[in-house]
């Protein structure tokens, strides 16, 4: 097979963590992983959440406040809707509008990356403020990483963030 | 060996996915055959296998405006 070596790269930095703003970024991920790109999301702030092991209202981390932030905050599951999210129906609403038309649901297109081969890398300096240990995350995440390394590993990448 | 894949109820980034993940499955120098939309599946999915090194034998319409495409690994 012929596969050319010089792959172009794209870098995602998933800084919001609300469920259309995840949706869009697992979907330029898992589009460019399919047609050939190399892939890494860097999640950050309320972006973890989105990697949490757990994937709904658990508290973590050892002070009050962490506890709190994370619990209220919870996982992949219950990521707001940036707008109109009524509290939390609107994106389990979304998701069932998402299946019945046959557009990957979230839970869907994060197995596809996975899948894929997409890389995935955490914010060293947000796993800290928020008390979250690499052990609290999916298995997928194959690094904790400071600034400086994303800028290098993404040195001749597009940097997207979302 | 000739596997098939019909990627017509699904949308992108899918219709892209399920190919390459059929693809990477698959063993070099087998077939696959691609059932798929007009429009953005017809325009993409053969120039992303070709980008990729693998060849696209044909690619045919066939009835309700689909179109058949065959790729070898």
């Amino acid at each position: 097979m012929n596969i050319p070596t010089d792959k172009k790269k794209i870098s995602i930095v998933c800084f919001s963590g609300d469920f259309d703003k995840m949706v869009a970024a697992f979907t330029i991920a898992t589009g460019a992983a399919a047609t050939n790109r190399e892939v890494t999301m860097f999640f950050t702030f309320w972006g973890l959440n989105a990697l949490k092991k757990d994937k709904g209202h658990i508290a973590m981390g050892k002070s009050i406040l962490a506890k709190a932030f994370n619990f209220l905050m919870g996982g992949l599951n219950n990521l707001p809707l940036s707008r109109l999210n009524f509290f939390g129906a609107s994106p389990k609403l979304m998701s069932m509008m998402m299946k019945q038309h046959n557009v990957a649901t979230l839970p869907e297109l994060a197995e596809a990356a996975h899948a894929l081969g997409v890389r995935i890398v955490a914010c060293e300096m947000a796993m800290k403020i928020l008390e979250v240990e690499q052990s609290d995350m999916i298995e997928e995440v194959q690094d904790v990483v400071g600034v400086a390394t994303f800028l290098n590993d993404s040195e001749n990448s597009h940097i997207i963030f979302i | 060996m000739k596997h098939f894949l019909d990627i017509t109820n699904e949308t992108c980034p899918m219709t892209f996915v399920k190919v390459k993940l059929q693809l990477a499955k698959m063993d070099a120098g087998e077939q696959l055959e691609v059932l798929l939309n007009k429009g953005e599946p017809l325009e993409n999915v053969p120039r992303s296998c070709e980008e990729q090194g693998y060849k696209v034998l044909s690619n045919e319409p066939t009835d309700h405006g689909k179109h058949l495409i065959l790729v070898e690994k």
